[in-house]
């Protein structure tokens, strides 16, 4: 297992480097939240995206995509956490499409993923009920009926949720609320009767929504994998998001904390360059230390994901700690970003309070650094 | 077969008829092999296992074949420690002379000074000590005043250091003195070999708060050492020390990584790892009890694992024969902090069995954990201080200014 970037890697990462800094600086978040835009993604950046082939990074070439990886992905994510792009990268590739490619019959994968490489699916996992990622913990019923499955429930935290014309809905067949049993996962047209989205305006700008389900009607073949026995496919699809995720943290991460040192270098006062004080320059260097252990689990877990030999339980141990770690390293750069600018830091005209706002969202998406070490004790069995 | 394929069947085929099998134990302190010109061999096994490895030059894998050095390149040397943590062998020698001063001889002595001096180090046959710190000179270093005046064709060193790891068992020391004294401090300071016989030499082990006396102070009183013995050039032995310390502190870095499963390298019992040591002292047996360890535990194993795989992609991306480089100083603080925060966590997760001092009503294992304990305070103080390894990530990895050529011109 190599903890450097391939040739190929590398250059994936240039290019992706190249598209981001041209054509989605942190203005362009900007401009999507000041007009309260509609998509809250810019679809022209988002079609130029597609057509560099970044959606089939990770798909395999049977079903049309090119099967670079999730290193190849993570490389990309990484660049897109630098900028603060916000896309339908995550909602759609990482997780919507990852969840085709594990839980979905060959039909599912056939059809579905060519139409997210084309840019004609937006897809988006409806999973949390409550204001904290438990994933086992489901109260959304699905009940058998004749012509299918009737859903009921609500869910929170749907990642754009309100442009998404799929759902994948996690919901319960049987069991009680925190039983891993029992648990399937379904597909549910944006259209349903009796779904009611409703979007939601988050503090780092991108988007979320919220669903209500009243007795939606799903046929039987909305059933992605097996019923009652979805949670551990879910619980792998999840561990791939939480590593791509991590991946696009430590873009940020290294985004503040470049954009911090600079201002270090710059910013004169008591008559000499404040990166001269040494109390600032030990938080500095312990910052970075803490960013170099980050890149280190991330090309870890990344090259984990994309090598056959690993099994899941070693994947869901590098998950763990790659978003634990990055999460507690995100909270540090964010804070330390804002206080080591100063005043200018707490200005909306200055970008880097847009990365404290990115970091709190991205801290608890898919578990926060506290849910990933009780995960990581109970894996190691302890 | 490729040959790296090749070259890892070969070289199992060989530890597996040469490594004796109590080599393939966990290492205790007491077998640890410094070498040196009267080496102690607790294990007979261990003298066989030394001469094996050193014909080989495998106690120095990569250093050239002409100074007896196993003459590896990367790729072999990785293969051939994997080979070796396979089956769990033990280290054939331990020595400074490998670990610090044999890469700065290769990097700056002349060639009959590596003649001279290398292959005592590959074959363990002279144990070295550090002559760095003195008295008046800790993390300022370079402000250190041993003197060494050229009389004809001798040095006459006369001063004292201080912390100087096992002076009382080494043959001979390497040494930071100061030859200039009419320069600026850094600027006047030579790297000199000599032997610890020699007349005026002598030493005195210092107490610690572990109760261990590992460290000495060490006196020169008139020494004489032939001018041969400078290595690289006159008062230019500070990139000398500096480069050494590098490789001092890519070792001192290793004390951060577990080995294996085992939190305490080499340890077996109930208290290897800190989980197992929290849940063994709590009677708990599925779960650990305490939720707030549990959360601490979690997060220092975690930082490990993560600190590993940065030793791991450190030594990736270090290209062939290069050796440590400014990341030395981050590995180095991270691992010391981190080997810091081991024995505070074992302190926690066995409570006052944690705290004998010696006697009875304690396991021998608990009592070296109290000792094991006080011993890692050192850690982050040796090598440079953990404040002075942000200084350095500071200034040459992060470019940040120097506040001292900022305000005194």
């Amino acid at each position: 297992m190599s903890l450097v970037l391939s040739e190929e890697q590398q250059l994936l990462k240039d290019a992706a480097q190249n598209f981001c800094q041209q054509n989605s600086p942190l203005t362009v978040l900007r401009r999507l939240r000041d007009s309260k835009d509609e998509t809250g993604f810019d679809e022209h950046i988002w079609k130029q995206m597609l057509e560099l082939g970044w959606a089939g990074m990770a798909i395999p070439e049977a079903y049309g995509g090119y099967e670079f990886g999730y290193g190849g992905l993570g490389v990309v994510l990484e660049e897109t956490g630098r900028t603060l792009t916000n896309s339908p990268l995550i909602s759609t590739v990482l997780i919507g499409a990852t969840t085709i490619n594990e839980l979905g019959s060959e039909n599912h994968k056939q059809d579905l993923l060519a139409k997210i490489m084309a840019g004609e699916l937006l897809v988006s996992l409806a999973l949390d009920e409550s204001t904290l990622h438990k994933p086992s913990s489901i109260e959304t019923r699905a009940t058998k009926i004749s012509e299918g499955f009737e859903l009921s429930g609500s869910k929170t935290f749907v990642l754009d949720g309100h442009v998404a014309s799929k759902f994948i809905v996690v919901a319960r067949t049987s069991g009680d609320k925190y039983s891993m049993e029992g648990i399937s996962v379904f597909l549910v047209d944006a259209g349903a009767a009796g779904l009611a989205v409703t979007r939601t305006w988050m503090v780092d700008s991108r988007n979320a929504a919220k669903l209500t389900l009243d007795k939606v009607v799903v046929a039987e073949d909305a059933l992605l994998g097996e019923l009652d026995k979805g949670f551990a496919s879910l619980d792998r699809v999840l561990d791939i998001a939480r590593i791509g995720l991590a991946s696009e943290m430590l873009g940020s991460i290294q985004e503040i904390f470049d954009r911090t040192m600079d201002y270090l270098k710059h910013r004169e006062q008591f008559g000499v360059l404040i990166g001269s004080f040494q109390g600032l320059q030990h938080r500095a260097a312990t910052m970075y230390s803490e960013i170099e252990l980050c890149k280190s689990v991330v090309r870890a877990a990344l090259s984990a994901l994309d090598n056959p030999e690993k099994n899941w339980d070693e994947i869901a141990e590098l998950a763990s700690i790659a978003k634990a770690k990055l999460s507690e390293v995100f909270f540090l750069a964010s804070n330390e970003g804002i206080q080591m600018h100063g005043g200018i830091g707490m200005t909306d005209e200055f970008d880097i309070g847009f990365f404290i706002k990115r970091a709190r969202v991205a801290q608890q998406f898919l578990g926060d650094a506290a849910f990933h070490r009780d995960r990581y004790a109970t894996l190691k069995n302890f | 077969m490729s040959s790296s394929e090749d070259f890892r069947a070969t070289t199992r085929d060989w530890l597996e008829a040469n490594c004796p099998p109590s080599i393939r134990t966990p290492m205790v302190q007491d077998e640890i092999v410094w070498g040196g010109r009267n080496p102690v061999f607790k294990n007979p096994d261990s003298k066989l296992w030394l001469a094996r490895m050193a014909e080989r030059g495998w106690t120095c894998p990569t250093w050239p074949t002409e100074y007896g050095g196993g003459g590896l390149d990367k790729e072999e040397s990785i293969i051939l420690s994997q080979e070796l943590r396979r089956i769990n062998a033990r280290p054939a020698l331990t020595s400074f002379g490998i670990s610090m001063l044999g890469p700065v001889l290769l990097e700056y002595a002349n060639h009959e000074q590596k003649m001279r001096y290398i292959p005592g180090i590959v074959r363990g046959e002279i144990r070295w000590c550090q002559g760095y710190s003195e008295p008046g000179s800790g993390s300022d270093l370079a402000s250190l005043s041993t003197r060494a005046e050229l009389q004809g064709d001798f040095y006459t060193i006369n001063g004292a250091k201080v912390w100087t790891s096992y002076a009382d068992k080494a043959d001979w020391i390497f040494c930071l003195v100061r030859t200039d004294l009419e320069v600026p401090k850094h600027s006047g300071i030579s790297f000199i070999l000599f032997d610890m016989a020699s007349e005026g030499v002598s030493t005195r082990p210092i107490q610690l708060i572990s109760g261990a006396s590992v460290f000495c102070e060490t006196f020169f009183d008139d020494v004489k050492v032939p001018a041969a013995n400078l290595v690289g050039r006159l008062n230019e032995g500070w990139s000398i020390a500096k480069r050494l310390l590098q490789h001092e502190r890519t070792m001192i870095s290793s004390f951060g990584l577990a080995s294996g499963q085992s939190d305490r390298g080499g340890t077996t019992s109930t208290v290897a790892s800190l989980e197992g040591a929290a849940m063994h002292y709590r009677g708990d047996t599925d779960r650990l009890s305490d939720p707030v360890l549990r959360d601490e535990i979690a997060q220092f194993k975690i930082d490990s694992e993560a600190f590993a795989f940065t030793s791991q992609r450190s030594v990736e991306e270090s290209k062939q024969g290069q050796g440590p480089n400014a990341t030395s100083s981050m590995l180095k603080n991270y691992g010391c902090e981190l080997n810091k925060r081991r024995y505070e966590l074992l302190l926690k997760a066995i409570g006052s069995q944690a705290l004998g001092w010696e006697g009875e009503g304690f396991a021998d294992d608990e009592l070296q954990i109290t000792r094991e304990w006080l011993r890692s305070k050192a850690n982050s103080i040796e090598g440079g201080t953990s404040e002075v390894q942000l200084n350095v990530i500071a200034k040459r990895v992060l470019g940040l200014p120097d506040m001292l050529s900022m305000t005194r011109k």
